[in-house]
């Protein structure tokens, strides 16, 4: 098979380590041969992060370049479009609606383009969004953000839903498994 | 056994598995989880070193008694501990040595892009340099061998890229490897110049010796293409770009050992191709090399030397060669700009309020290495200078030297707790010693917070998260040369505003210890978040002068996130007008 590369994109500390390996150990299980790319370090404080994950018969570059990308899975509305050139043509953008002001927006430097997805969506992009913040609360944490999308990204895949949820349970600690699964579950049905 | 693994995890397995019994490092991104990976195995000695330095010398004191050991670093740490690695390279090992040590192309989290190969040409010590995580993992175990062999260290040279991608590595079983004889030799151990010159010699015959191994080694390695005549010759992470864009399509020339590089064998490749490449990251090393062979070689003429390469630079470079290049990708489209988002202190961050109070003062601000450097952005802009590890003592030293009591009354040095540790104490010495009126303040967060919360010998507890000795830096301060020491919180600012002023007007030298812990601490717990009463917010902006990220401005209010908000009450502070309230546990 060709090689399938997803991104995910966000703000550091919003949990994007936690998903990309969810789904790298996923797609490892399935036996596919994997390469995930993480950002470290700087860019974690509250910075734009962004993860790259690849999967196929034999993948080489563990990262995404323009036009490349099936997938962007983004944690944040303007984070979504600073990305958006790596998307293909025809590839699919799942964005949560969450707004995080970056500092220059705080410090009144830069606006925040309040209708960037709309703009995105007339011009041709296809974007599937939806609020994950709302059923990260329900699960019990906002920090359950990264689960709520992965399951909505689950759906998309043709990946069966249990594979997800062991997969699930190998990277989450024990305590905070039924939490997520729930996010989980709330994300796959969103 | 196989496993997902981010490099530096496989280096980690490899060292482990090859036999090592010590590791003495010190933090820095991209090279801090080889480290903190060892840590988990506890039939082996691992620790947080205060610095470089010391640890690569830690492993040559390990080294020397007959245990296989390691040392990991950052590219800018190779600097630190360039003075062992120098004359290590004359002495050589007992136990094998391998210096971990990974670049940071782009500059993900450095201050500069060097090209730690030139340390290992300069010190004449081979390097291995694997392109992803199945590489990292057999050549880390294979550097102890190789350095046993060769007697020498071996140095082992990640990237970012390589550092933190991931995939899936099958591992072995840890070998069984004693502990050597420890045996006085005094012309291999005793670096004064009649051994030193003994020794020179040898170097000279191990790297002829090297150069042979490298025609034969496992790892370079020649992936021929029947009917291309393009020859490319790449390293590291360069390798898996030029596959991602060509496939087997063309002549490869796989290079995993940077120095000493072979040769017969470039020359060989290049005899079977009409158009020969180099394309690696950073320093043309691989290229100034191929070029001196005599061979016709396009290189940086194509391949910047600035930054990181992906397979849409070789796509790019090879299209304006002429190629025409299959599967060439095609975006949806283009969205529209949007504002950056730069990396930034934390909501609840207590540099912040010790910035904020040096900023309101307009003092000059000598910065260094850390959390911290984030000061320098906006809307603090509270930095003048970050150059190296421990360059804010020494540095403002010399400024304050430079220009006397002008600027003694209106400059501070800023450092961390574990920078300070790190080299930091030298140029302390140097203030007292050599006499300026220098203030120096220390930012005690409790803990090496940018590389992602390491131990220190400040904090109590070493890389297990045991309890350790202690480091007092108020006795430490005071035995160093320094009279005036005090503690402020940097959560009061009144506090911090009376110790700053009162510092820069003594007559004497000065530090200034601003401790609180780093609010990500798992035992620090927030106070519950506060909120603006937006009948009592007169929209002045002031409490976003400090630029805490949990602050912004809605419908002409200032307005608190709850998700971030820790509740430290800095912004409380700043308000005139008490709209600002709440903060209470319930």
């Amino acid at each position: 098979m060709k090689t399938t590369s997803v991104m995910i994109v966000g703000v550091g500390g919003q949990g994007s380590l936690l998903a990309s390996r969810l789904l790298g150990t996923l797609l490892t299980d399935e036996g596919y041969d994997v390469k995930v790319s993480e950002v470290h370090g700087m860019s974690q404080r509250g910075g734009s992060v962004v993860t790259y994950v690849r999967y196929g018969d034999k993948v080489y570059s563990p990262i995404v370049t323009e036009g490349e990308c099936d997938y962007i899975i983004s944690f944040e509305k303007l984070e979504a479009a600073r990305y958006a050139a790596c998307l293909r043509k025809g590839g699919k953008i799942i964005v949560n609606t969450q707004r995080i002001d970056p500092m220059p927006v705080i410090t009144g430097a830069a606006e925040y383009p309040e209708n960037v997805l709309e703009q995105m969506k007339a011009s041709g992009f296809d974007i599937d969004d939806f609020d994950a913040l709302t059923p990260a609360m329900e699960a019990g944490s906002a920090k359950a953000v990264n689960i709520v999308l992965m399951g909505h990204f689950a759906a998309c895949t043709e990946i069966a839903k249990e594979k997800w949820l062991d997969a699930l349970e190998k990277v989450v600690k024990p305590k905070f498994l039924e939490l997520n699964k729930k996010a989980f579950d709330l994300g796959y049905g969103a | 056994m196989k496993k997902l693994l981010i490099g530096n995890e496989a280096v980690a397995w490899g060292l482990y598995h090859g036999g090592l019994g010590l590791v003495s490092s010190y933090p820095g991104t991209p090279s801090t989880e080889i480290t903190e990976f060892l840590a988990l195995h506890d039939d082996i000695h691992s620790e947080w070193a205060p610095n470089e330095k010391v640890a690569m010398e830690t492993a040559f004191g390990a080294s020397l008694a007959g245990m296989r050991a390691a040392c990991g670093m950052k590219h800018v740490g190779l600097n630190v501990a360039a003075d062992p690695l120098f004359t290590l390279s004359y002495t050589g090992v007992t136990g094998g040595l391998v210096v971990c040590v990974a670049d940071d192309p782009a500059m993900h989290s450095s201050q500069n892009e060097q090209d730690s190969r030139h340390y290992a040409i300069a010190a004449k010590v081979p390097m291995l340099e694997p392109s992803d995580s199945r590489e990292a993992y057999a050549f880390a175990r294979a550097a102890f061998g190789l350095s046993e062999e060769y007697d020498t260290p071996v140095i082992l040279r990640m990237c970012t890229r390589i550092a933190h991608s991931q995939c899936v590595v099958d591992l072995g079983e840890r070998e069984n490897v004693p502990m050597k004889e420890y045996v006085k030799q005094p012309s291999k151990y005793i670096m004064m110049p009649g051994y030193a010159k003994q020794r020179h010699p040898i170097v000279e015959e191990r790297t002829a010796k090297l150069k042979a191994f490298a025609e034969n080694c496992p790892f370079n390695r020649a992936e021929l293409a029947a009917g291309s005549d393009i020859g490319i010759i790449t390293s590291g992470c360069s390798y898996l770009y030029v596959k991602e864009v060509f496939g087997d399509s063309v002549n490869v020339l796989k290079i995993g050992m940077p120095n000493p590089l072979p040769e017969r064998m470039i020359l060989d490749f290049a005899a079977k191709v009409k158009k020969l490449y180099v394309i690696e990251e950073l320093d043309p090393v691989i290229e100034n090399h191929v070029k001196a062979l005599g061979l016709a070689v396009k290189g940086k003429e194509l391949f910047s030397a600035i930054g990181e390469f992906s397979q849409k630079t070789i796509r790019d470079a090879f299209a304006k060669e002429g190629f025409m290049l299959p599967n060439v990708p095609e975006a949806q489209g283009a969205a529209p700009a949007v504002p950056g988002r730069p990396p930034m202190m934390c909501a609840g961050c207590p540099h912040r309020g010790m910035y904020y109070t040096l900023v309101k003062n307009r003092i000059t601000v000598i910065g260094d290495i850390g959390c911290y450097t984030l000061g320098a952005v906006q809307p603090l802009n509270a930095l003048d200078s970050t150059l190296c590890m421990g360059a804010s003592v020494s540095g403002i030293h010399g400024f304050n030297a430079a220009r006397g009591a002008e600027t003694e009354k209106k400059t501070v040095a800023v450092i961390g707790d574990s920078t300070f540790m790190h080299s930091g104490m030298t140029g302390l010495v140097n203030i007292a010693y050599n006499a300026t009126n220098s203030t120096v303040i220390i930012l005690d967060n409790s803990i090496t917070g940018m590389t992602g919360h390491q131990q220190n010998p400040t904090t109590g507890y070493n890389i297990k998260g045991d309890p350790a000795a202690k480091v007092n830096l108020e006795a430490l301060c005071r035995a160093l040369g320094i009279n005036r020491v005090r503690v402020v919180d940097p959560y009061d600012l009144k506090a911090c505003e009376d110790a700053v002023l009162e510092e820069l007007a003594a007559e004497e030298p000065s530090v200034i210890i601003s401790r609180r812990p780093c609010v990500l601490l798992k035992y620090v717990k927030p106070k519950a978040p506060l909120a603006v009463d937006p009948e009592k917010c007169r929209s002045c902006k002031k409490c976003m002068k400090m630029g805490c990220p949990a602050i912004s401005f809605r419908d002409g209010k200032a307005c608190i996130d709850q998700t971030l908000c820790v509740g430290c009450g800095v912004c409380g502070q700043l308000c005139a007008f008490g709209a600002i309230g709440g903060g209470e546990k319930a």
